[in-house]
Parts: structure tokens; C-alpha cells; sequence
């Protein structure tokens, strides 16, 4: 069936069986490859995007349900003025190793600064505590996240 | 990855559309919220419905509300609203107890509260939740409505009284003044199942116990509900004595399967725990003391 | 906007890493990012049974569905020898079962098709008949007397019995043992875990017919290893294969081996003339691909009464799973288990490995155990808290008392390890001090007087990593040096040429970092090349933390090589004797006139223009060297690990958790930091929940990410980081590798810890995952038996 979906604010209209889980849909459908999959009981959230601004686990939803919404990837974390604070967090913190769980871990931290611009470590933990890493132990990607937190400010400040 | 098996789907947009689809494609068809119980299972193949009607935009059923006596949840509220409602917090403090434990953030923003109940798993924290409340649920069907309470509601593991062709669309708790929940849950690791897991709802006169709800998940109490400890709290003096002999009572009564999260005697002896410390902290909150 | 904050170092130092730049924009290029013109996929029909005869395969309705492009079963392989393969420890392994199946999910059949959903649906249009046949699912019934023999496709094999290997003075440790005061035994398991990175592994391979010129995208840590396998194995010629190893999602040593899926893959490519691409989904790979430890030790500790241990003596029964696949250099069957002595003066030690074949996956090196070491640590560790138990010492100060001292090193241990640098002492008594020690002992005297109990838990370990010499140490007869390549431009940028192969360990920044560091030229402008066959010097790849020990030091070395040109060619341009040069970072100048120097960059120009050069001298400005390494290096560490237990429960809070690492230089330590960060964290999961267990019937209990749990940020605290720094003797740097080192050294201490925080119940010992059943259980007396199905 005939589906549109906007993906990082840009329309996609295409034909899909129903089964096509949207993971799926972003990385073989539309050539997203950013955003990833790694389990097939929705534990490890590698495959995290937002839909309709709300973070979810791509590979549990069809390709169908996301007719007609919204859906942001890493791919659109960059803005015309560079990298999101968030993305500039990881690589200044070193917030990760492999990269593969990072997009997901950034979609997460992007909108959870968006809801909580001020987070306690705690609430980072919790925050991610659907996502599985492995190289990182977790410490450095809570501390990206500050830095994305305290550095929002700043730019916001100076702005 | 595992991928599903071809299936027919359908986006409903009101409970009306939803029950036509679901007489139209029968048995073998499911309805679809969050998936993410019934996502898995097909992507494994354990569930083979060939037909799914997604009713993810059927806003007329996302809904927290207080009528007359009742709270009233709609069976499409998010796990992650049910968490964040001020209004459930104000008169349950069981459910963001129970919430904050279940599954994780990511999952929280799509699974729905009417999702978990109707997958009937046996370990389901909000079966547990919604029994020590005394919770009732509303099913609709082509020939209208019916509520059921829910220590009628479900059948057995992963099965419920929802009948094909019918649909959960509400869950309704009575709200009595007075009282204090709390909700306990051990698992291996977060996120995981229940080991087990205990929610108490208490209300009191002065030093006694009026009455109590537990709920118990994970350990075969039967309608996840611990009622011979219900019964023998009644009336008795809310102190740690008697807590201890509801704890008893409860885990006699329970039947824990052994499996990877524990053997029979560790899941029986959490039930009995569990059910103290639930005990202990929504009577505390009764009182209007911090727990 | 960029990111200006970490100026870049001249070598070494704190730096943000180069490859960021693609991972933070979601534009890594990982295996199943792949995608070629005409590429199909391939999927794995895989068997339910652990042990079952193969009566028949159908493959007809399969192979009738739309999109499904072939189905290739191990008769199908045997046609073209390939339905077996050799091991990396000298055994064979089913690419596809012929015969029988002899583990859970072994592979079956392979289909093809046009893309993966319809391969997966395929898969159920093949009807296999087994007949099921007795399992051997307990390591400790492989042989007993009339045990099912699995092997039976070995001509005139008649058990499960695979090798016994020794180490150490037997009879010299027996004396010591009926000498002692103190002796006292423990039986403990280290059970089976798998790595479990986040990308699963895969391949797509691409057979070109006209040129006969094989291409093969996979997940692998040695793409050289898998080069000359696959030309020795397939029969073809090994200049016409092209491994090409690009971003790996982490590998952990499970990206080590070849697997079933990349044969078939390169199969399929043959026989459809398309490229074909394997990806394994979390259920194969957990059940599959290499499993790590399941090493079931007895470990006996000798001692005075006063805590001075003597011996230690180690029988181990070795679960190898159904085909002896491990990883290790050849004449090393239990790898470096025989380190077991740790870091202890011992007058003897010995031990014994027996290794076994049982109904379930090969594997067993693999995640980060350093070959084995990750068994041995645990075994001493738990060992000396064991004997602590009994001679009510304290852990802490048992170890002080027994740790090498720096004086006695370089130090040959009684299994014949010998340890190049460390000062054992300093690096425990910091850890002790960075916790506060004797202020939680107090604590945890006051709280089990409230009825609430803490735990203080330690581990000390000592690392040999780097394999290794090349009169030691092979794989496969293939020699474990690593070669690299070096060119500066004419313009004075650089590109390094690395046989070794990250799959998150920043060698794009490390390696750049060592160059700098030699020549002055600075990260920025320096390529690190690695992972393709053909760009890339041989050398046995990534694990084992050999990548800075091994590579590193041909890193160091072939610049030096660049430099020792460069200082000639400076002396031509200078028109002075080389002699007469002086060097310092990035520039050669004349000794007494510092204004009189050329910098590498304008060396590196004046190298390839037409400059004259002395006789015998070559122009440009490059040098290759192959790295035999003369030594292992041994970093070590001392790790304490706080928790709070709750017994009537058996919930475990990790509260704290103190790492002081001696890694020799450190290259950048932000690197450093971050992989001990990583390895600590599997030290939480494998300790409270990581556990492949099987029950009866060999069906395994961790066949998913339900199931198999892994940490996540809510379990592991913030932790925090000391260091020592002894230099390695030998490495031309002074680093001695880090990478797996909280891996090897952390489960201990949470063990550690928890069994301490439960002292006062009397329990000495438990074993690992401790999820709270196991901690409840261990409380009452009864600890559970983790490998098994709980009942």
C-alpha cells in the first residue's frame, strides 16, 4: 500500500507490503542507513527515531503506521549552522566507540533536552535505559549529554 | 533481524470503524496499539494474525479522566502518559510506581494500557496494578457494551475474556478517599519481567485497616489478586505483625512456576516480602507520611 | 559549528577522535549498510534440535516461491568439499550439518532471494526430518561412561574428549601442597557468556566470474587471516580475494573466526553471479557464534596461617560446545590460561585443562579474555577472597601481603610468564585510598550491626597482552607479527597502512597520535588506512588488546624508519653530516644552529623532487616493517567494587566502583578512559545477570536480548578512574595495550564484593550471574547452580 511519510521535514511517498517494519523502511526504502537495528525483541534500541517528535523504537513499529506522520533520524540532527549541540557533546566527551547504538543514544538525548533542558545524571540514565551500549559503560554518553545541556544554554545566551 | 509474516492491515480511526474491520476480517485478525507485545511475537512467528487493524489513531480512546467516583482511563493511554498524569499520581500513587518499572522510556511512548492488559501475560505489572485497586474494565462488541471486573477479566495466561470481534476500550477505578498505593517489583535487571512483583492499595480507620487491595504479578495468584490475604486484612490493626501474616497468606497462595528468573521457593518468598513492603508503604501513605 | 574545544595534540594526549566525524552524522558503513547493484540476500534454516540425525531435506516449496533466487543444503556443499571447514584450533566445523546436527540452531540449509523478507519466508517452506538423539547438555557428563559421542564424524572417535592440556611443576606444587598450614579448595565457574556486540555479524560477498576476483564485505577483527583461510579452504587464489573489514559495531572477539554465514555468502555468489549479503539476526547470533569462558575450575590455594600464600594448583573442565572452534595461538589450547598465578609470589603452581565437546555452539575465546585470562583472574581472585574467608583476613590486606613487589620484576612466574614492569603495591594502595577503604570497613561494621548489608569487593589482575613472538605464537601456522606501511606526501601529509582492524577502539586517532608523536606531523593530517585486504600489510588483526602492543610498536618503528630518511635527506638539503643534526618534534636542525633546520614537511617535499641524495640512499619519504613482537606486555590493575545487597530480596546496587589502571604509556587517555569504561561494565553484567545456561535437552536459555541480559545505564554507577604509569621495557613506546583489561579484571571484584557483603550468612563462595534468586539462595545455604536450567 501507498504510504507518506515526512522524514527529517522532507515527504516520502511510496509503495510498501504492511509487514515492512519502519527501521526497515528508513535504512533500505530511503537509503538512511544511520539509523540501525540490532535485536529482534525490541531491547536494544539501536534502531531509536522520534515519531512525531516522541522517540520510539523503529523496529516495532510498521512502515504503515507512520502514514502520514513524522519521523526524525539522525540524518536530521545537522542543521544549516552544524551539528546539533547533542552531536558536538559525543565527540567532545567521547561518547562513543563503535558508533552503533550513538544515533539512537542522540535521538533520545535530543528530545530529551528538548522536554528536560537541564537534566541530573539520573535522569540521563533513565532516559536511555532502553538502549543497550556496549563499548562505552555508559559514562562518557551521560556526560555528552551534559555537555549538550550546558552548551544549549550557552549558545542560546549568546545568541 | 526477523521480519513478520505477510498480513492484511487497516488504519481505524473511531471504535465504530474498528469493530466493523474486525467483523469483516474475523477471527484471525487482531487489533494493534502499540505492538509491542504483538510485534515481537510475529516477528518471531508466534503470532500470525492475517489481518491487523491498527487503531493508533483512534484518538477517542486516549483519554485520563475523573467521572462521578471513578477515574477513568482510556484503553489507548500510553504507558508514558498513565506515568506522567497528574490527575492518576493525585489518586493512585500505584500506577507510577508500577509504570516507572515497566519496560523502558522508549517502549513507554507507544505500549498502551489497554495493549498490556489484553496480552495477558502473567508477569503484566498492570494486572497486578489495576487488582489491588479493584479495577473494571469496558468492552465494546457489535452488540454494544459490557463491564467486567477485573478479577473476572482474565482467563488465563495471555488469555481474556475479550471475545473476537469485540474490543477493550476503558478501565475504570473507583476512587474512595483516604486510602494509599504503592507497587514493588524485583527483576533481574531493569526493564526484565517481574520475578514478582506487589501492589497494595490500603484504606484505614484511624489504626485499622478498612480495606485492602494487593495485586501480585508473576506469581500465579489466581486473577492476580492475593484475596485470602485481602480478607484477613480487614479489620486488623495496621502494624508489622500484621503485615507479616498477610505476606504469609499471600504467598501461600500463590503458584510461581520455576524458570530463569527463579526457582518455586525464591518467587514465593518474594510474593510474601513484597507484599509486606507494599503493605508498609501504602499504608504510610495512607497516613499522609512520605514512603 | 565546529568543535573547537580539544585542540589537537602533537602525539600524544587527550584528543577527540577523527572517525567521530562520520559516526555522529549517522554516516558510518557498516556490513548491512552495504548495498551493491543486484544484490540478493541469504538466510540460515537452523536446526531445533541440539543433537539429531538428518533423516531428509525438502527443499522444493522453497525453492518454488517467487524471489528465491537458490537453497543450498550440505549435500550441496559436499559436492563442493566445502560442507566442512577447518577451525582455528586445528578441528572441523559443519558449514552446513550433512549428517546430523549437533548444537540448537546449527545451520541447515541457506536460502537466496531477492530480498530478506522473502528469504525469511522461505525458510519455513523447508521441511527437514531429524531424529532426535541423546544430548550431551552438562559439561561434567561428556565423559561419563556410555555419554552420546557427538564427534562422531571423526574416524574412530569414541568420547567427548577433546585435549588435556598441563602447565606449571606438578610434583614441585603437590610437595608445597602437603607442606602447608592452610589449604582449602573451591570448585568455581566462570559460565558461558557471549560478547554480544550491538551489529551482528555479516558479509556481503561479490564474485566477479569475468575476473575471478573475489570481494568480500564482513564483520571481521583479522581480514588478512580470513583472506589466506578462505584462498586455503575455497581453493581460491588468495591474490583474487579482497576481505574488506569496514565499520564494525563492535566486536569483542566474537568477529574473530570465520562463520558458516560468510562461506555461504561467497557460495551464493558463485552459484547466483550475484553479490549476496548474510546478516544475522540477535537469535543467531547469540546462539551460534562464539561463545566465551564456561571454564567449571577447582582451584586449591596453599598457605601459611598468616596468609602467605604458597601454591595454587587449578583442575579445569573446558566446555568447547560441539566443534573445537576456539581462538587462541596454537600451542595454547587453554590459551594463557596457565597466568593463573596472578599477581602473587608463589613458590609453585600447576594446572590441568581438560577441554570437552557437548551438544551446544563452538566458541569460548572470545569477549575480551584476553585468551583465557579473563578465566584465569576470576580463578585467583575469587581464590584469594576464598582464603581470606578462611583465615578471617582481611581481602585487602591478604593481597598487600602476597603482591609482587617492584623489585622482584622482570618477574618469571612458576607457570613461566615473565611479567616486564609493575609496581603492584602503588597502583592497590591508590585504589584503596581513591575509595576511602578503611572508612567503608567501618561503615560496613555499623550497617551489619542495623541489619543492613554493604559489600567491599577487590580484584587485582595481571594482563599479558600483544600476542606475540612468532617462535611462540601462531594461528593457524600463520605467525602473530603485524606488518605496517608508511608514506608521507609530498606535501608532508601521511598515510599510515595498518594490519590491525578497530571496531571502535579509535585507531583512526591513536595510531595518527603515534606518528605525530615520532615525526611531528600533526593527527589532522594523517590517514589511518586499515580493514582492506588490499590496501593494507598482513598481520593477524585485532584482539587480544594486541593493537597497541603489537601494532603500536610497528606504528613507532616504521616511523622512526621515515624519520632516519628524513634525517638524510635534511643532511643534503642542509649540506651537513646527518651526524650533525639535531632533531626535534617536526623539524631537523643543526646541532649549535637551530635557526639552520628543515621541517618534515618541507623534508618531505625535497624527498620526492630532484634533490640529490647520497649514494644507496632512496628517494621519496616512506618505509614499511613487519613487528615481531619479543614479549607479551602485561598491564594490570587494581579494581575495588562497593555494593549494597538487600538479602530478603537478593537485589545487588552497585554503589561504587574504583579502577586504577596501569596500561604503560597512554596514547591518549581519553581512549584509554573510555574502553576501561566499557570493560567495567561487562564486569557488572557477567557478575549479577549475563548467563547462557542450557537445560537438558540442549535448548538454550539465552537465545535473546529477554533473556540474555545486558547492563544497561541504570546498573552500572559513574565510574571513577585511577592510574599508575610503568612503562614496558620493550615496546618502543612504552604501552602495553588496554583494551581488555576492565573486562578481565572487574567481574571479580563485584563477586568480590557481593559474597563479602553476605559473609555474615556464612557463604564463601557462590557462582556467577548473582541475580537476586541466586544472592536470596546463596543467603539461605543454598546456592543455585547457574549453567543449568533452574528447577
Amino acid at each position: 500500500m501507498q504510504i507518506t511519510v515526512t522524514v527529517n521535514g522532507e515527504q516520502h511517498t511510496r509503495d510498501v507490503e504492511p509487514r515492512l517494519l519502519l527501521v526497515h523502511f528508513l535504512r533500505n526504502e530511503l537509503g538512511l542507513t544511520g539509523t540501525h537495528w540490532g535485536c529482534d525483541t525490541s531491547n536494544c534500541g539501536v534502531c531509536t527515531v522520534t515519531l512525531d517528535g516522541v522517540p520510539v523504537k523503529s523496529c516495532t513499529v510498521l512502515a504503515v503506521m507512520a502514514d502520514g506522520k513524522s519521523v526524525g533520524t539522525v540524518e536530521g540532527l545537522e542543521g544549516p549552522a552544524g551539528l546539533d549541540p547533542v552531536q558536538q557533546g559525543f565527540v567532545q566527551c567521547h561518547g562513543l566507540q563503535c558508533g552503533f547504538c550513538t544515533p539512537g543514544m542522540m535521538i533520545t538525548a535530543r528530545a530529551l533536552l528538548d522536554s528536560n533542558p537541564n537534566p541530573s545524571e539520573q535522569e540521563i540514565r533513565e532516559a536511555i535505559s532502553g538502549q543497550l551500549c556496549r563499548c562505552t559503560g555508559y559514562e562518557n554518553i551521560v556526560r555528552s549529554v551534559r555537555w549538550a545541556a550546558e552548551h544549549q544554554t550557552k549558545e542560546a545566551a549568546e545568541a | 533481524m526477523q521480519v513478520p509474516a505477510a498480513f492484511e492491515y487497516a488504519k481505524a480511526t473511531s471504535v465504530g470503524q474498528t469493530l466493523e474491520l474486525l467483523a469483516k476480517w474475523g477471527e484471525d485478525a487482531r487489533v494493534i496499539a502499540g505492538g509491542h507485545s504483538l510485534i515481537p511475537m510475529m516477528k518471531l512467528r508466534l503470532a500470525r494474525p492475517t489481518a491487523l487493524i491498527d487503531i493508533n489513531d483512534v484518538a477517542e480512546l486516549a483519554y485520563i479522566r475523573v467521572e462521578g467516583a471513578e477515574l477513568r482511563i482510556g484503553a489507548l493511554t500510553r504507558h508514558a502518559d498513565l506515568l506522567d498524569s497528574p490527575l492518576v499520581e493525585e489518586h493512585y500513587r500505584i500506577f507510577a510506581d508500577a509504570e516507572r518499572v515497566i519496560a523502558d522510556p522508549l517502549v513507554r511512548n507507544r505500549g498502551t494500557v489497554g495493549g498490556s492488559l489484553c496480552q495477558a501475560d502473567p508477569a503484566e505489572d498492570l494486572s497486578a496494578a489495576f487488582a489491588a485497586v479493584d479495577a473494571s474494565v469496558v468492552i465494546q462488541g457489535a452488540r454494544g457494551s459490557r463491564t467486567v471486573s477485573l478479577s473476572e477479566f482474565h482467563v488465563g495466561p495471555y488469555e481474556t475474556v475479550v471475545e473476537p470481534g469485540e474490543l477493550l476500550t476503558e478501565i475504570r477505578v473507583p476512587i474512595r478517599p483516604g486510602g494509599g498505593s504503592a507497587y514493588l517489583k524485583v527483576e533481574r535487571r531493569v526493564g526484565d519481567w517481574a520475578v514478582a512483583a506487589a501492589g497494595a492499595a490500603v484504606w484505614l480507620d484511624q489504626d485499622l485497616i478498612r480495606s485492602a487491595g494487593i495485586g501480585l504479578a508473576a506469581v500465579g495468584a489466581e486473577h492476580f489478586r492475593a484475596a485470602e490475604a485481602e480478607a484477613f486484612l480487614a479489620g486488623k490493626p495496621a502494624t508489622e505483625e500484621t503485615f507479616a501474616e498477610a505476606g504469609r497468606i499471600a504467598a501461600e497462595n500463590t503458584n510461581p512456576v520455576a524458570d530463569q528468573r527463579g526457582p518455586v521457593d525464591y518467587k514465593r518468598h518474594l510474593a510474601g516480602e513484597l507484599t509486606v513492603r507494599a503493605l508498609r508503604a501504602a499504608t504510610a501513605r495512607a497516613r499522609g507520611q512520605e514512603a | 559549528m565546529t568543535v573547537t574545544e580539544n585542540p589537537t595534540p602533537m602525539g600524544f594526549g587527550r584528543m577527540h577522535r577523527k572517525e567521530d566525524a562520520r559516526f555522529v552524522r549517522g554516516k558510518g558503513n557498516y556490513v548491512d549498510d552495504i548495498q551493491l547493484p543486484g544484490m540478493l540476500h541469504g538466510s540460515f534454516l537452523r536446526s531445533p534440535y541440539a543433537h539429531a540425525k538428518i533423516l531428509s531435506i525438502d527443499t522444493s516449496a522453497a525453492e518454488a516461491l517467487p524471489g528465491v533466487r537458490a537453497v543450498i543444503t550440505g549435500a550441496v556443499l559436499e559436492t563442493l568439499k566445502l560442507a566442512w571447514m577447518p577451525t582455528l584450533s586445528y578441528d572441523t566445523q559443519a558449514v552446513l550439518a550433512t549428517d546430523k546436527v549437533r548444537f540448537q540452531n546449527q545451520e541447515v540449509a541457506f536460502v537466496v532471494a531477492d530480498n530478506h523478507y522473502i528469504a525469511r519466508d522461505a525458510l519455513e517452506l523447508i521441511e527437514v526430518e531429524y531424529e532426535p538423539l541423546p544430548v550431551v547438555a552438562d559439561a561434567k557428563q561428556a565423559l561419563a561412561p556410555g555419554a552420546p559421542v557427538i564427534r562422531d564424524d571423526k574416524e574412530g572417535k569414541t568420547d567427548n574428549h577433546i585435549f588435556d592440556w598441563s602447565a606449571g611443576d606438578k610434583e614441585k606444587t603437590e610437595a608445597v601442597f602437603a607442606d602447608s598450614e592452610v589449604v582449602v579448595v573451591e570448585d568455581v565457574l566462570y559460565p558461558r557468556v557471549h560478547p554480544s556486540p550491538l551489529e551482528t555479524c555479516g558479509a556481503v560477498a561479490d564474485f566477479d566470474k569475468v575476473s575471478g576476483k573475489l570481494t568480500i564485505y564482513s564483520t571481521t577483527q583479522a581480514p588478512h587471516a580470513h583472506r589466506t583461510v578462505y584462498a586455503l579452504v575455497a581453493g581460491l587464489p588468495e591474490h583474487k580475494i579482497r576481505v574488506v573489514s569496514p565499520d564494525i559495531g563492535g566486536g569483542f572477539g566474537g568477529k574473530v573466526g570465520i562463520y558458516p554465514g560468510y562461506v555461504l555468502a561467497i557460495v551464493g555468489s558463485i552459484v547466483t553471479g550475484k553479490p549476496v549479503k548474510w546478516m544475522e539476526d540477535r537469535n543467531e547470533h547469540l546462539t551460534a557464534t562464539a561463545f566465551a569462558r564456561d571454564y567449571h575450575m577447582r582451584g586449591e590455594i596453599a598457605a601459611t596461617k598468616d596468609g602467605k600464600i604458597r601454591a595454587l594448583r587449578v583442575n579445569v573442565l573446558a566446555d568447547h560446545g560441539a566443534f573445537n572452534g576456539t581462538a587462541q595461538p596454537t600451542k595454547f589450547p587453554a590459551g594463557f590460561f596457565h597466568i593463573f598465578t596472578g599477581s602473587y609470589d608463589l613458590e609453585a603452581a600447576s594446572c590441568d585443562v581438560t577441554g570437552v565437546y557437548t551438544n551446544k555452539a563452538p566458541g569460548g575465546v572470545a569477549y575480551a579474555c584476553s585468551f583465557r585470562i579473563t578465566e584465569a583472574v576470576y580463578l585467583v581472585e575469587r581464590m584469594i577472597d576464598v582464603l581470606a574467608f578462611e583465615l578471617k583476613m582481611d581481602p585487602a590486606e591478604l593481597r598487600m601481603k602476597n603482591l609482587l613487589k617492584p623489585e622482584q620484576f622482570p618477574y618469571t612466574t612458576p607457570t613461566g610468564w615473565e611479567y616486564d614492569s609493575g609496581d603492584y603495591p602503588k597502583a592497590l594502595r591508590l585504589a584503596m585510598d581513591m575509595v576511602g577503604y578503611e572508612k567503608l570497613r567501618q561503615e560496613q561494621a555499623e550497617k551489619r550491626e542495623r541489619g543492613e548489608y554493604m559489600g567491599i569487593g577487590l580484584s587485582f589482575f595481571t594482563e599479558g597482552v600483544g600476542a606475540g613472538p612468532r617462535k611462540h605464537m601462531d594461528i593457524l601456522g600463520l605467525g602473530m607479527a603485524d606488518g605496517a606501511e608508511l608514506r608521507v606526501h609530498p606535501t608532508g601529509k601521511a598515510v599510515l597502512r595498518l594490519s590491525v582492524q578497530t571496531q571502535g577502539q579509535g585507531h583512526e586517532t591513536t595510531f595518527a597520535q603515534i606518528v605525530a608523536e615520532e615525526l611531528g606531523i600533526s593527527p589532522d593530517d594523517i590517514e589511518v588506512v586499515h580493514g582492506d585486504t588490499d590496501q593494507t600489510p598482513f598481520g593477524l588483526g585485532t584482539y587480544g588488546s594486541r593493537s597497541t602492543p603489537v601494532s603500536g610498536a610497528a606504528t613507532a618503528i616504521v616511523a622512526r624508519k621515515v624519520r632516519d630518511r628524513a634525517r638524510i635527506v635534511a643532511s643534503a638539503m642542509l649540506e651537513v653530516s646527518p651526524d650533525d643534526l639535531d632533531w626535534e618534534k617536526g623539524r631537523f636542525f643543526v646541532k649549535g644552529d637551530p635557526d639552520q633546520g628543515k621541517t618534515i614537511q618541507e623534508i618531505a617535499m625535497a624527498a620526492h623532487s630532484s634533490l640529490e641524495l647520497p649514494e644507496g640512499v632512496e628517494g621519496h619519504l616512506d618505509a614499511t616493517t613487519v613487528y615481531n613482537p619479543p614479549n607479551l606486555t602485561y598491564p594490570f590493575g587494581a579494581y575495588i567494587c562497593v555494593v549494597d545487597v538487600d538479602p530478603a530480596t537478593g537485589q545487588v546496587k552497585v554503589r561504587r566502583f574504583i579502577a586504577v589502571d596501569d596500561c604503560g604509556v597512554r596514547i591518549n587517555p581519553m581512549i584509554v578512559e573510555g574502553q576501561v569504561h566499557g570493560g567495567l561494565a561487562d564486569g557488572i553484567g557477567m557478575a549479577l545477570m549475563q548467563l547462557m545456561a542450557f537445560d537438558e535437552d540442549g535448548n538454550h536459555l539465552g537465545a535473546s536480548l529477554m533473556d540474555y541480559l545486558l547492563p544497561t545505564a541504570l546498573e552500572c554507577p559513574s565510574w571513577e578512574l585511577g592510574e599508575t604509569v610503568t612503562p614496558s621495557p620493550h615496546h618502543p613506546i612504552g604501552a602495553k595495550g588496554v583494551g581488555e583489561s576492565a573486562t578481565v579484571g572487574s567481574p571479580a571484584a563485584v563477586v568480590n564484593a557481593v559474597l563479602d557483603a553476605l559473609k555474615p550468612f556464612g557463604v564463601r563462595h557462590a557462582d556467577m550471574p548473582l541475580t537476586p534468586s541466586n544472592v536470596w539462595r546463596a543467603a539461605q545455604g543454598r546456592p543455585i547452580r547457574t549453567d543449568i536450567a533452574i528447577s
